[in-house]
């Protein structure tokens, strides 16, 4: 006899199954079926309940700080849109209203965290990539371990607990993913959540180590890039010294920094002979002559012999290098001036009514030759630069032939139209003077 | 027998030249007061003409695919001897044209020349206005820039709001659903071909009936001159008069020179059939009033579309201002007074539209 979902199945008719007897098994196979999927339902909701169920809430949006949490502000966060419970991290039971079971060691409650624990306390589950797989498998689970290797990490290991945590970064309750706008570590918002510390001169004192990184970072053309352009893209702190595992790029290491998105300029610099000057002298590469924090957007004044070149800080009068920086200074100057030059005589043929878009077309040409010139400058080779200037003047002296033919044209007309305005007017008054006459005569 | 005596003989002996030309020594014209609008329709068929001699110029090196428009266009502009003129000298003159066209329409209205016998130099009339903004709008698109071509999707959208046949006509216009290079072609045909031959047509039958019917007189002189005979003027058409529109032709002549050697036609971006409409996208200003009226409109007007209702609306006043002679029983009293109110209040919204479109931000 085999029982089936608790049914005796009778073949003592010797295996024939009567009708009424088949019909009784059927029913109770149903209703034992039902009966499970009921139990298996009510098991699944209550399971449900218990997961959105948070009455932790309840108490904890009442309470004054340190205790109080702000629930619009918890369900607006990304662990609180993926179904976790506060119990995910603090432990506890948030089914239950009795606070002494909601907050018992014996339903695993953790309590809040020390600040030296909370890297370890966020890594349970952001360390775990099995776990966070099911949240989003290109997530990288790596961050505690890059944390140990940075500044913050190894100073906390130290027992300082003042520096930068997770929670200092990414918030507490009101956690956003990182391409939120709203999420503290947002590109945009990056700079400003790394100043909050470093650009407190009493917070940082113990550090002796500068507190202005923020304040020139926002005068610079990557700040401008990221907050005024949008360009997301556009390197931040994080870029540059990064994230979880930040320390600042060391003298050697500068100029691979930068050429992550500065690849020509890295390039050039790595055939020069800046390059072997700057390691003897213990000088880092691009920042040298850029600066790191506040970068500005460099003119044809950064290079050359005046008081403001940078050229000048090592370079002196009649040594190789002030000789080509004069030099190349002053033919990135006369591309520039010859670029103008062009540009406003076609914009005035263009408003004489003379046609001069393709002369237009071709002088951004002339554009983009001067900048390959300016980026050349890291070569601090003369040939090198000369070879792209040499094409930018081809383009701008055809184009200025170019708007001086144009202007030539618009005079032409002018005299044509002046010309023709003489004989039609000549015309008129004759033909007016024709008329008169001939009203005059008697009919 | 001199060598004119002998051509007017051979031309008399085969067309009968001198009881043609005896026609146009007789031929007169009123002088009064009013008289100087009678210029208005000989302008509008000089310009036509300089359209025509312009527009056989430009045929020579345009070349109506997409490809090849914008590219034959800047040709014309930059290096084909004079081209700048001719091109700027045709797209001002088209505008002038059209102006003069309106101006030649509200001119008859308000001197009520329609009037019996000449109704249907009237409709021949307004039929011809229609063909010259025919002329425009697929004349428009031919130098194939992003305003033309999103000035052509606009206003072809608006021909697809006509009842139950607004898609065909869209289709039929378009060469397709969306605005193409069969569009471009399809217009080349219609602005080259079509238009001027039913424009040759219509200008025939029009010039014909002006000459049938000679030149009409406002009611108010008439009136004038039935009761004091001695003060009813003319002069002749031929010279006297002709040599008057001579000198406004030349006038006119001067004025397109300055306008192509000062302000010459733009060549603009050309157009990607992919980009995105340039910011404050608007029809020519002959159309900005219909364009502006639209804009007002809301979406929906009870149960009927607010661009449904707008277009049937501008149809129905279309049709009504074509038929006006019909309309016009010419008995005077609260009729005329209508007609009248309805004349200025058309011309005022014509205008008062315009300006608004222009100057509204």
């Amino acid at each position: 006899m085999e029982r089936e979902f608790g049914v005796r199945l009778s073949l003592e008719s010797g295996g024939k199954i009567g009708l009424v007897d088949g019909a009784l098994g059927l029913c109770a196979r149903i209703f034992v079926a039902c009966l499970f999927c009921g139990v298996l339902f009510l098991f699944s909701a209550s399971r449900l309940a218990a997961q959105t169920k948070n009455t932790c809430l309840d108490c904890h949006s009442q309470l004054d700080a340190p205790y109080h949490v702000d629930p619009a502000e918890y369900s607006q966060s990304i662990h609180a849109q993926k179904g976790i419970t506060c119990a995910g991290c603090h432990g506890g039971d948030p089914t239950s209203s009795d606070m002494d079971k909601a907050m018992s060691k014996a339903a695993g409650f953790k309590g809040r965290p020390e600040r030296k624990q909370v890297p370890e306390f966020c890594a349970r589950c952001h360390g775990d990539a099995a776990y966070m797989r099911g949240f989003n498998p290109s997530l990288r689970t790596d961050q505690y371990s890059q944390y140990l290797t940075s500044v913050h990490g190894k100073l906390l290991a130290k027992g300082d607990d003042k520096v930068a945590v997770c929670i200092d970064c990414h918030g507490v309750h009101d956690i956003q993913p990182p391409n939120d706008p709203r999420a503290r570590v947002y590109p945009v918002n990056v700079a400003h959540t790394c100043g909050a510390c470093h650009a407190n001169a009493d917070y940082m004192k113990p550090y002796k180590i500068p507190t202005n990184q923020l304040a020139l970072y926002d005068t610079s053309v990557h700040h401008k890039a990221l907050v005024e352009g949008g360009d997301l893209s556009a390197p931040t702190c994080s870029t540059c010294h990064g994230s979880h595992g930040a320390a600042p790029p060391g003298v050697s290491s500068v100029v691979n920094v930068c050429s992550t998105c500065h690849v020509f300029q890295a390039e050039l610099f790595d055939s020069s002979p800046h390059k072997d000057a700057f390691a003897t002298l213990g000088l880092p590469g691009c920042v040298t002559c850029h600066s790191n924090h506040g970068i500005l957007h460099p003119t044809d004044a950064f290079i050359g012999t005046s008081d403001d070149a940078i050229c000048m800080k090592c370079h002196s009068s009649g040594d190789p290098g002030y000789e080509a920086a004069d030099k190349i200074h002053a033919q990135l100057v006369k591309l520039d001036a010859s670029i103008t030059r062009s540009r406003e005589i076609l914009n005035t043929a263009e408003q004489a009514g003379v046609e001069v878009g393709q002369p237009k077309m071709e002088l951004d040409q002339a554009r983009d030759d001067l900048t390959k010139a300016r980026v050349s400058i890291h070569s601090v080779s003369l040939s090198k630069v000369e070879e792209n200037l040499e094409a930018g003047f081809k383009v701008t002296e055809a184009t200025f032939k170019a708007g001086q033919a144009a202007l030539g044209e618009a005079s032409y007309r002018r005299r044509g139209l002046a010309l023709s305005l003489i004989f039609i007017f000549a015309t008129v008054l004759g033909l007016y003077l024709f008329i008169r006459q001939l009203e005059r005569k008697p009919s | 027998m001199s060598a004119a005596s002998s051509i007017r003989q051979w031309l008399d002996d085969r067309f009968g030249w001198d009881e043609l030309m005896a026609f146009v020594r007789h031929k007169t014209v009123p002088t009064h007061r009013f008289s100087y609008f009678y210029f208005l329709g000989g302008m509008t068929l000089f310009l036509f003409g300089i359209q025509v001699v312009t527009g056989i110029l430009l045929l020579l090196y345009y070349r109506p695919t997409p490809d090849g428009a914008f590219e034959s266009v800047q040709y014309i502009m930059t290096n084909v001897r004079f081209g700048w003129l001719i091109r700027s000298i045709h797209s001002w003159g088209a505008n002038v044209m059209i102006l003069t066209a309106i101006a030649h329409m509200f001119s008859v209205f308000f001197l009520k020349s329609y009037r019996k016998p000449r109704e249907l130099t009237w409709l021949s009339g307004m039929i011809l206005l229609f063909l010259v903004l025919g002329f425009g709008f697929s004349g428009y698109l031919l130098p194939w820039n992003m305003l033309s071509l999103f000035a052509t999707k606009v206003g072809t959208d608006m021909a697809a709001q006509v009842p139950v046949i607004g898609h065909w006509i869209l289709v039929f216009l378009r060469g397709g659903d969306d605005v193409s290079g069969a569009t471009l072609t399809r217009f080349f045909g219609i602005h080259v071909a079509i238009l001027p031959g039913l424009a040759t047509l219509f200008i025939g039958l029009h010039l014909f009936l002006v000459q049938r019917f000679g030149m009409s007189v406002p009611p108010s002189i008439e009136a004038e001159w039935k009761a004091h005979p001695e003060k009813a003027r003319e002069v002749r058409f031929f010279p006297n008069f002709f040599l008057r529109e001579l000198m406004a032709w030349y006038v006119a002549l001067g004025a397109l020179g300055c306008l192509a050697a000062f302000r010459p036609w733009e060549l603009g971006a050309k157009a990607d059939l992919f980009g995105s409409a340039p910011a404050g996208i608007r029809p020519e200003w002959y159309f900005m009033f219909m364009f502006q009226t639209l804009r007002f409109l809301p979406a929906k007007i009870g149960p009927i579309a607010g661009d449904l209702l707008g277009v049937l609306v501008f149809g129905l006043a279309g049709a009504v201002w074509t038929f006006l002679p019909f309309f016009d029983n010419d008995k005077g009293g609260r009729g005329k007074r209508w007609i009248a109110g309805l004349g200025v209040f058309a011309l005022a919204y014509f205008v008062g539209m315009t300006a608004y479109a222009y100057l509204a931000k």
